[in-house]
């Protein structure tokens, strides 16, 4: 056709291709080392992390972050967490009433700045935490301290002297966790109160700084992009075996992975089941796992008075097909676990009498009046493995002729709902705050059941309301005795198990995959005691 | 001249000469003979009909879904069928809860031919009108739908999409009119920009010197010309609007589970691309091939109805 | 005089169209049904501890004394903190919106320099091989996801190929080699002499660039063919042929440039839309950008965030609104007022 020939002379088509092949050249990559030897990188959705302030934080990316940088009082062991160690602390004892807690502190340890460490700064931290009062504040004040008197409870009682008294004797192992946690921290006193501003005890600067005296110290946060950390020469103990550590802030799991065999990340901390499946079966890749503190369960709102009914909260527990679900949709990063204590804590049942049984599930729900079933709703994220379990559940449910309608969203709109009380069910999870059996008890707690109580627990979420075992929960946080106390807790799941409005599905396993030249990686049961100061490359 | 008022089909000799005369005795018969011709010219692009033809047969498909779905749509087992390759069973495959792709995909047809349908009956009619008649209007008309289609196109379109869940709550029939509210805007530009060319010519002139009022100019003579524009980009949307189903369904605003819905399988897929390609795979494929009928059905239409004839 | 009060006039209309705009969103985003307490003191904060955030937010006070402080805040520019970042509202802006702006920028480039003449090819070989190869071309573009698209082009041309950089915007040992300043990597680079980071920052951007060029191309080239098409039907396309006008000149001087109105709204249309962000790209490729920015405060409820985001973007629109008007009043003389 006389048109095409001339649309475009041979001069001009030449010019093209030149452009083209200079643009394509332009971005090829020569061919440059992956990461650099001394750098351990890490590809990790760390979105959550909001704040760097050991007073005010309480997500999982920044507990991460703080286990590595910051120093607590006393640690536990990764390897077993019921024994714990001396982190600041050279040693401590406990008084005969049980009130009362000395801490002698290690000589000679020094910041991240270079200031020298004492018992000012342990004291200054912890009243800190308490008087700012933000959500992680209550690990500490459980213990009775208060705005008013936590200056005369925690005292530092000699320049290495660290004095605390609780308000009851409660089991010293309990108080001592709770000492654990990131809330505890220690911040050094002189470069936070240097960087002040209207008496808010340096809380605006420590938004996005760093004072503190761990293996590692704080390079630059740009939120949601990129965390780097750097080796502290000022640590007292082992030093970091990395130079640097840089975690990439990376949502996708397809995306991880492709860096990880590229070799661009040295760990992956994200993948789904398939993409460690997949992953695994590559030359030169490991996986490490660890089970967390986590636990996932679908609740029933006790204001729905079908669901209040005990026959129809237990033939919804035999509706689950655990197995199926253990064995794909959770496969790797989660086991079966029907209790609401995860295990690893003391006192943990490992108890799972629940199986999937459509035909008793039907005679519970006979007897309760529903020989038909029933509709209901259920709240979930659109978010995996959640939304494939309540898509398996609706499936089992609909045998027994329950109708369950799924009203996905996303998640803060889901987790409003629910603590709002409109909803009929519920699948979500729970973290432990600290490594104690205490920390769980949330699922029973309830003291006043009503809509404006001053306590928002789990269990008051579902106006669940049991007072027997809200009891037994209190008398075991006094229990000194470790034998006497796991009693009490195993007591508390087997009623649980039998009688909550929650039906308990897994608990969750955290897992990585790492390149073979990674070593001493191992991920801790809680986020602060994932330390990848402690990770070489070779 | 002929002083008879009317013709019959009979005197004509026939319905198609009836049609096709060049001398139409009603203002009935000369529309009508001028849909035929369009359609005649509609009939002779091949391609056109193969796109008009796909889109009858998804019609077909989603009428007579309950027939043609092999299994199922929303019951499969974890164990035994979950994420299958494709084979003579199953064949796209199972999903990841042992679902079959097949016939999900024939049972989401439904769904997915009222959110595409839906949102293009909403939203283009809304975008063409307020488009022309700004252009046409001009001064402070002009102005202000401007910046009203300004302040919908600046819209994140999630936020909408949450007061809707808000206000209305899940579902998809409510994503359908968040998504017919933040697509106009776009028709509307592009109506006035047409617009803006076309207000100064002398056919409009002439028009305008016969005494044709403002809404009669901007109806009968300049929307026609702005139509075929407009076509050629809803039809181009239709992927579009499927995929942004699925990009609300994270909100809630959306196919609930375990609905069948394109936009939400393929979603839903997205963890698999790497290894169970076929789970995104065969929605994608879906799409892209309803996308491309509803285009050349598109074109085709166009070029049938361009009142400038084309050749 | 009159200039001076047509300056008032339209001044007038884009101070209201930033308040309408301001305050639907900010309406809207006190209904939503998101706590943003919730993302402040996360799910295991003690009750009180709630309420006193939620006091200290100045979240109980009325609705309209909100939206005033807000407003009135902003006029003196300050647009809020964070509650996601801990960092001031603009700083946070001043970091993605140039992520945005260089993926964007590149894209519509790509999409427009390939897709307008892909459009005028497929116009002039109407019906022909080469229409219909523009055309499914760019509707596998268009209405393929693109998340799919990016992660196979990641596969394919990152992990298997080896041609470009992966995901992110520059490569962990080129990164402290210049200082940001303007954001836009290229930029910052070649304005330092870093020309082995600029080709990092390139080999980075190329492949997400070309996913949204890609991804406009279909819509560019299809319209950019419809248009051509009225234009070459037209009586003054015959006369030039008879005037014995190569036909060359006549499809690019004349066709193409009085296509060009309409064109300039597609293009300017498509650049607003890829200047919002695009969720989905940013995290495939963990691109830095604004979509992700606003999605994720819009889900937490942050509202200073998505009220700066929206103010960007609202900005981006507008301007671009503007830009294409000047550009048809320039191409077109058709189009200037009566």
């Amino acid at each position: 056709m006389k048109l095409a020939s001339s649309l475009l002379t041979r001069r001009q088509l030449g010019v093209a291709a030149a452009a083209s092949a200079l643009v394509l050249s332009l971005g090829t990559v020569p061919a440059l080392a992956a990461t650099p030897p001394d750098t351990l990188v890490v590809a990790f959705a760390f979105d959550d992390m909001i704040t760097l302030d050991p007073g005010e934080a309480f997500e999982i990316s920044t507990g991460e972050f703080i286990g590595n940088t910051y120093s607590q009082l006393v640690r536990y062991d990764v390897a077993d967490p019921s024994k714990l160690y001396g982190d600041l602390a050279k040693s401590w004892k406990v008084s005969e009433d049980g009130k009362s807690y000395t801490f002698e502190l290690k000589p000679n340890l020094k910041f991240a700045s270079g200031n020298p460490l004492s018992a000012e700064d342990v004291v200054w931290s912890l009243q800190r935490a308490v008087l700012m009062d933000k959500g992680p504040a209550f690990i500490l004040t459980q213990f009775g301290f208060t705005k008013d008197n936590v200056k005369n409870k925690i005292k530092a009682t000699g320049p290495l002297t660290v004095t605390i008294e609780t308000d009851k004797a409660y089991a010293p192992t309990f108080v001592l966790n709770c000492l654990t946690a990131n809330v505890a921290a220690v911040l050094d006193k002189k470069l936070v109160l240097s960087k002040e501003v209207n008496g808010d005890m340096g809380s605006a600067w420590m938004k996005t700084n760093y004072a503190g005296s761990g293996a590692m110290k704080l390079r630059e946060w740009r939120p949601n992009e990129v965390l780097v950390l750097e080796r502290n020469d000022n640590f007292y103990a082992d030093k970091s075996k990395p130079a640097r550590v840089i975690y990439r802030h990376i949502k996708e799991s397809a995306t991880q992975r492709l860096l990880l065999e590229k070799g661009d990340a040295d760990i992956a901390r994200n993948l789904t089941p398939q993409d460690l499946d997949a992953v695994v079966k590559t030359q030169g890749i490991k996986t490490t796992a660890t089970p967390k503190g986590t636990v996932y369960y679908i609740s029933l709102n006790q204001k729905n008075p079908i669901l209040a009914k005990p026959e129809v909260r237990e033939a919804l527990k035999w509706l689950v097909d655990y197995s199926a679900i253990g064995d794909t949709i959770i496969k790797n990063i989660g086991v079966i676990h029907q209790n609401f204590m995860p295990v690893g804590l003391l006192g943990a049942s490992t108890v799972n009498p629940y199986k999937l049984d459509v035909d008793k599930a039907k005679a519970l729900l006979k007897k309760a009046g529903y020989p038909n079933g029933f509709k209901v709703t259920i709240d979930m994220r659109t978010v995996q493995p959640v939304q494939g379990i309540t898509e398996a559940f609706q499936q089992t449910a609909k045998r027994a002729g329950i109708d369950v309608e799924i009203i996905p969203g996303d998640g803060k709109q889901v987790l409003t709902k629910y603590r709002a009380r409109t909803h009929d069910m519920y699948i979500g999870q729970w973290g432990a705050d600290y490594w104690d059996p205490n920390t769980n008890t949330d699922f029973v707690r309830n003291a006043d059941n009503a809509d404006n109580a001053k306590v928002k627990s789990l269990a008051w979420r579902n106006a669940w309301d049991a007072p027997a075992l809200y009891m037994q929960a209190d008398a075991a946080v006094l229990e000194r005795d470790p034998a006497r106390r796991k009693a009490l807790y195993d007591k508390m799941q087997a009623e649980f198990r039998a009688t909550s409005p929650f039906i308990m599905l897994y608990q969750q396993t955290e897992v990585a995959a790492y390149r073979s030249n990674v070593s001493g990686f191992r991920i801790g049961s809680t986020s602060d005691s994932t330390y990848v100061y402690r990770a070489a490359k070779r | 001249m002929s002083t008879k008022p009317s013709m019959t089909v009979l005197e004509a000799g026939g319905l198609h000469a009836w049609l096709m005369s060049d001398r139409p005795a009603s203002r009935k018969q000369a529309a009508l003979g001028r849909a035929y011709g369009a359609w005649r010219t509609f009939a002779r692009n091949h391609l056109a009909m193969l796109g008009l033809s796909i889109v009858v047969t998804l019609v077909l498909v989603a009428v007579f879904a309950n027939q043609l779905a092999p299994f199922h749509p929303l019951e499969g087992d974890l164990r035994t069928t979950r994420l299958l390759p494709p084979s003579s069973v199953h064949w796209f495959g199972t999903d990841d809860q042992g679902r079959d792709i097949l016939s999900r995909l024939i049972h989401g047809s439904r769904i997915t031919l009222f959110v595409v349908g839906l949102v293009a009956v909403l939203a283009a009619p809304i975008g063409l009108l307020v488009g022309t008649v700004a252009g046409y209007a001009g001064g402070w008309v002009d102005a202000l739908l401007m910046r009203i289609t300004d302040i919908f196109l600046a819209f994140p379109r999630l936020i909408l999409a949450l007061a809707f869940v808000a206000a209305l709550g899940p579902g998809i029939e409510n994503a359908v009119i968040a998504i017919a509210i933040t697509s106009w805007p776009a028709y509307a530009r592009l109506a006035r920009a047409e617009t803006l060319t076309i207000r100064q010519t002398d056919y409009i002139a002439a028009v305008q010197l016969i005494g044709a009022s403002p809404w009669r100019i901007v109806f009968r003579h300049i929307m026609p010309l702005c139509v075929s524009s407009v076509i050629v980009r809803v039809t181009l949307d239709m992927a579009g609007i499927i995929l942004t189903a699925a990009g609300l369904g994270f909100l809630g605003l959306g196919a609930q589970p375990p609905s069948p819905e394109w936009g939400a399988m393929i979603a839903n897929g997205r963890q698999y691309v790497l290894d169970q390609w076929w789970v995104a795979a065969a929605p994608g494929a879906a799409i892209f091939l309803i996308s491309l009928a509803f285009n050349l059905l598109g074109d085709g239409l166009r070029d049938a109805l361009d009142p400038k004839g084309v050749k | 005089m009159k200039f001076s009060r047509a300056l008032a006039r339209f001044a007038l209309a884009i101070a209201l169209t930033y308040l309408g705009l301001l305050a639907v969103t900010f309406f809207i985003g006190r209904v939503i049904p998101v706590d943003p307490v919730l993302a402040v003191v996360g799910d295991h904060a003690p009750e009180h501890v709630v309420e006193r955030v939620r006091e200290e937010m100045g979240l109980n006070k009325p609705l309209l004394e909100q939206f005033g402080i807000y407003v009135s805040k902003v006029l003196r520019g300050d647009f809020g903190m964070s509650v996601l970042t801990s960092n001031p509202v603009l700083d946070d802006i001043k970091r993605t919106f140039p992520a945005t702006f260089e993926l964007a920028t590149l894209g519509i480039l790509i999409g427009a320099g390939f897709g307008v003449p892909l459009g005028v090819w497929a116009a002039v070989r109407r019906g022909g091989v080469a229409d219909q190869v523009v055309r499914v071309m760019g509707l596998v573009g268009y209405s393929v996801p693109i998340f799919w698209l990016g992660l196979m082009a990641l596969v394919l041309f990152y992990a298997k190929l080896d041609w470009v950089a992966g995901p992110g915007r520059i490569d962990v040992t080129y990164e402290y080699m210049f200082t940001p300043s303007t954001g836009i990597l290229l930029l910052d680079t070649a304005m330092q002499g870093q020309w082995e980071a600029f080709r990092n920052v390139f080999s980075h951007l190329i492949l997400p660039a070309s996913l949204l060029g890609y991804f406009s191309l279909a819509y560019i080239s299809r319209m950019t063919r419809s248009f051509m098409l009225n234009e070459l039907s037209q009586e003054y396309v015959v006369a030039a042929r008879a005037k014995g006008i190569s036909e060359a000149r006549i499809i690019w001087r004349h066709a193409l440039r009085n296509a060009l109105v309409p064109l300039v709204t597609v293009i300017t249309l498509s650049y607003a839309g890829l200047l919002e962000g695009s969720v989905l790209t940013e995290t495939v490729f963990a691109w830095p950008g604004l979509g992700l920015y606003i999605t994720n405060s819009l889900q937490n409820a942050d509202m200073n965030a998505v009220l700066g985001g929206t103010i960007v973007v609202g900005s981006v629109f507008i301007g671009l609104n503007l830009l294409s008007d000047l550009l048809y009043r320039t191409l077109d003389p058709r189009t200037r007022a009566r």
